[in-house]
């Protein structure tokens, strides 16, 4: 091959390869990296409306949640620019702004008003006092369940219910004969997922991940108690592999009429009594149980926006947080799609209107997150913020390991004191590694 | 007598051959088949098999909602640049190692194939590092020099194993009539081998088409590939199965035709040569 030739085909392999620009006749393109749930796809489909109002174009970049964290995580620790606009999550807002990683959002303008976003979305949104991230929609945990079933029980449902009665209740709904379970619950290894749950339960059972002096606390009578009536519980009322279920997988048992009851994610009310749910004129909520000692089960989590350091377009960012997040997106979306649909949990003003309080989970939902606070979720004090997670960057890592753990108790493949025993020195070896202990 | 045994054999290999081969393709016909369910289907049990109604309505929203031209032509470029590139420079390393063998050349080939040993997570950020020095990020370059790097020893492998089949003597005869190395390997070599190579070609291309873990990382919008396709339908909250199948099948159509096409070249290929 002569040197024109290489030349020739180099240049071919260049034009090719060569990255397209796709900011058409547009002042700018921001990139978001979001992930894959009905709110935020709803919100795709309005991006047009952004772009007419403002001129700026936007890029997406949709991944599953897990994919999401490690995608965002390399590209914002090596500050890789991929991204003007990152979807995370309460666990690492307070870590990535206290690491300088992200934008503070403390100029936005007066019409968004940011005192009308929910106090506990701010907080665990925030740190010292800064917020890094907008919510777009927040959530906490509540009992789904079937009115249809617990009537036929004999029993009724407390707006606030305690364990004692979950796991009572459980019992008299199970019907094995007609594939009833009395209650689904995560069972499934990964922080997000099986870990999110217990972590959340041990908090009413009087339990903690860590003393003040970060040393773990599984081998307390607590997490024995947590761990001991979790699985009693749904060995006798759960589904048959409940320590591989997670949120999809319960969904899918309560929609078809398969759980008595569920507690989950206060997001999974418009999916259990929308289109997709056989069981949809027959469910009702209360919030998460509790036992007496002044804190629930339910966990607080939100999914919201923010801008990375670094970013070239830092304004236009801005510019699209202040809109997605606005009551003006929730009234598009209302207008458009109903209050049913409008993404929940993030603005007082939601809670405030006439429309949206017709939506038979608004109350429950919003109950729920008021009574989860990130910075008090542990009966004994703890030196951490988080309610289903400790705002530390090991957790997410720890988590999942102990889940696992717990995952292998569930599934009988370990006692739960040897789970128990297995969590503390993972958890205590971790800790020392990272220089805590 | 003997007639009948090897009859009753025949049709006994041929029921176990068809039982496996529908074994390894019945998660691809399940998802296609879900593809065209509702999503209430999708999730419904005991498992609708074929009687639901068929509905195109997953394949409508995914095109809506993603721009799968797009993602596609990056699969192409990105899996076809990347395994003609990775073609060649192995086919004259292979050459020297089939034919102009050293005492290293085994340790060569061995070290070659430890780096597929290393998780690729491992050096995720240093190949990151090197991408935002060098401006590849989200660049279909940037993939097509990554992918090529990963499958090379699989494809220097296959085609050493494929070369050593060729007796030396041919190509001793084609020196002694005067061809220079390029022509030994573009004249001689390469038509004896083309099976091997054929088969090799396809092999990396399959690989490259799905390789799920450099592409998603190393991509954003502009190089993103169909594994980021699929990635976007999947979802740990919300029971988007329908969608998430009508997207999967999307993404593996084209192969699934170009293996269709091209299975005898690729069997003639695998039982050759390399893997037996």
């Amino acid at each position: 091959m002569s040197l024109k030739s290489t030349l020739r085909a180099a240049t071919a392999l260049a034009l090719i390869t060569s990255s397209s620009a796709f900011a058409e006749g547009h002042s700018a393109t921001i990139t978001i990296a979001t992930v894959n749930n009905g709110d935020m796809i709803r919100m795709q489909g309005y991006t047009d409306q952004f772009t007419e109002e403002t001129g700026i174009a936007v890029e997406w970049v949709t991944l599953e949640e897990n994919v999401l964290r490690q995608r965002v995580t390399t590209d914002i620790t090596t500050n890789g620019g991929q991204f003007d606009i990152m979807t995370i999550g309460m666990y690492e807002t307070p870590i990535w702004g206290a690491n300088g990683w992200l934008v503070a959002l403390d100029d936005l303008s007066e019409e968004y008003d940011v005192g009308d976003i929910l106090p506990a979305m701010a907080g665990g949104l925030s740190h010292e006092g800064t917020l890094y991230a907008a919510p777009f929609y927040g959530e906490s945990s509540m009992v789904m369940y079937r009115t249809d079933l617990m009537e036929a029980a004999g029993l009724e449902m407390p707006d606030a219910p305690t364990w004692d009665f979950i796991a009572e209740a459980a019992a008299a709904m199970t019907d094995r004969d007609n594939d009833i379970n009395g209650i689904c619950l995560r069972g499934k290894a990964g922080w997000g997922e099986g870990g999110a749950f217990i972590t959340a339960m041990s908090n009413s059972f009087g339990a903690r991940w860590f003393d003040m002096d970060w040393n773990a606390q599984f081998d307390t009578e607590e997490w024995a108690n947590t761990l001991n009536f979790y699985k009693d519980m749904m060995d006798a009322s759960g589904p048959t592999g409940y320590a591989t279920n997670g949120f999809n997988e319960n969904l899918s048992l309560f929609n078809q009429g398969k759980c008595g009851m569920w507690i989950d994610a206060t997001v999974a009310a418009s999916f259990v009594t929308g289109d997709d749910s056989t069981v949809a004129d027959s469910v009702s909520f209360a919030l998460a149980p509790d036992n007496g000692l002044g804190k629930r089960s339910n966990w607080l989590w939100a999914w919201a926006l923010a801008i990375p350091a670094g970013t070239q377009q830092e304004a236009e960012a801005k510019q699209f947080i202040e809109w997605a997040t606005s009551t003006g997106y929730i009234e598009l979306v209302a207008e458009n799609e109903g209050w049913a649909n409008v993404p929940p949990g993030a603005r007082t003003s939601l809670y405030e209107n006439p429309a949206y309080q017709e939506v038979p989970f608004a109350q429950m939902t919003l109950d729920s997150i008021l009574s989860a606070d990130p910075t008090d979720s542990t009966v004994e004090e703890s030196p951490y913020v988080g309610v289903q997670f400790a705002a530390i960057p090991e957790f997410a890592g720890i988590a999942t390991e102990v889940s696992q753990e717990f995952s292998a108790a569930y599934a009988g493949q370990q006692t739960v004191e040897e789970a128990l025993e297995k969590a503390q020195a993972i958890t205590n070896e971790a800790m020392e590694a990272a220089g805590y202990r | 007598m003997a007639r009948s045994v090897t009859n009753n054999r025949k049709i006994i290999n041929t029921t176990f051959a068809w039982a496996i081969g529908l074994l390894i393709f019945f998660p691809i016909l399940w998802t296609i088949l879900t593809s065209f369910k509702s999503e209430a289907q999708a999730i419904a049990a005991p498992p609708i098999f074929i009687g639901f109604d068929w509905t195109l309505e997953n394949y409508r929203v995914v095109l809506e909602r993603s721009d799968y031209g797009r993602f596609l032509w990056n699969s192409i470029i990105i899996a076809g640049l990347s395994t003609v590139l990775g073609c060649m420079i192995a086919i004259p390393a292979a050459w020297s190692m089939a034919f102009v063998p050293s005492r290293r050349t085994k340790d060569i080939l061995l070290w070659m194939l430890s780096t597929k040993m290393l998780p690729a997570v491992g050096v995720l950020y240093p190949i990151y590092l090197l991408f935002i020095k060098m401006g590849l990020l989200d660049s279909r370059a940037g993939l097509v020099v990554v992918l090529m790097l990963i499958n090379l020893p699989i494809i220097v492998w296959m085609l050493y194993t494929y070369f050593k089949e060729i007796p030396g003597e041919i190509l001793e005869a084609a020196r002694m009539d005067g061809a220079t190395l390029r022509q030994e390997l573009i004249y001689v070599l390469t038509p004896m081998a083309i099976p091997g190579i054929a088969s090799t070609l396809l092999l990396n291309f399959i690989l490259a088409w799905n390789e799920a873990f450099w592409t998603l990382n190393l991509t954003a919008v502009n190089a993103a590939p169909l594994t980021a396709f699929i990635a976007s339908y999947s979802s740990p909250e919300g029971l988007f199965f329908a969608k998430l199948s009508a997207a999967s099948t999307m993404a593996i159509a084209p192969i699934l035709i170009l293996g269709w096409f091209s299975q005898k070249q690729l069997v003639r290929g695998l039982t050759f040569g390399a893997v037996k």
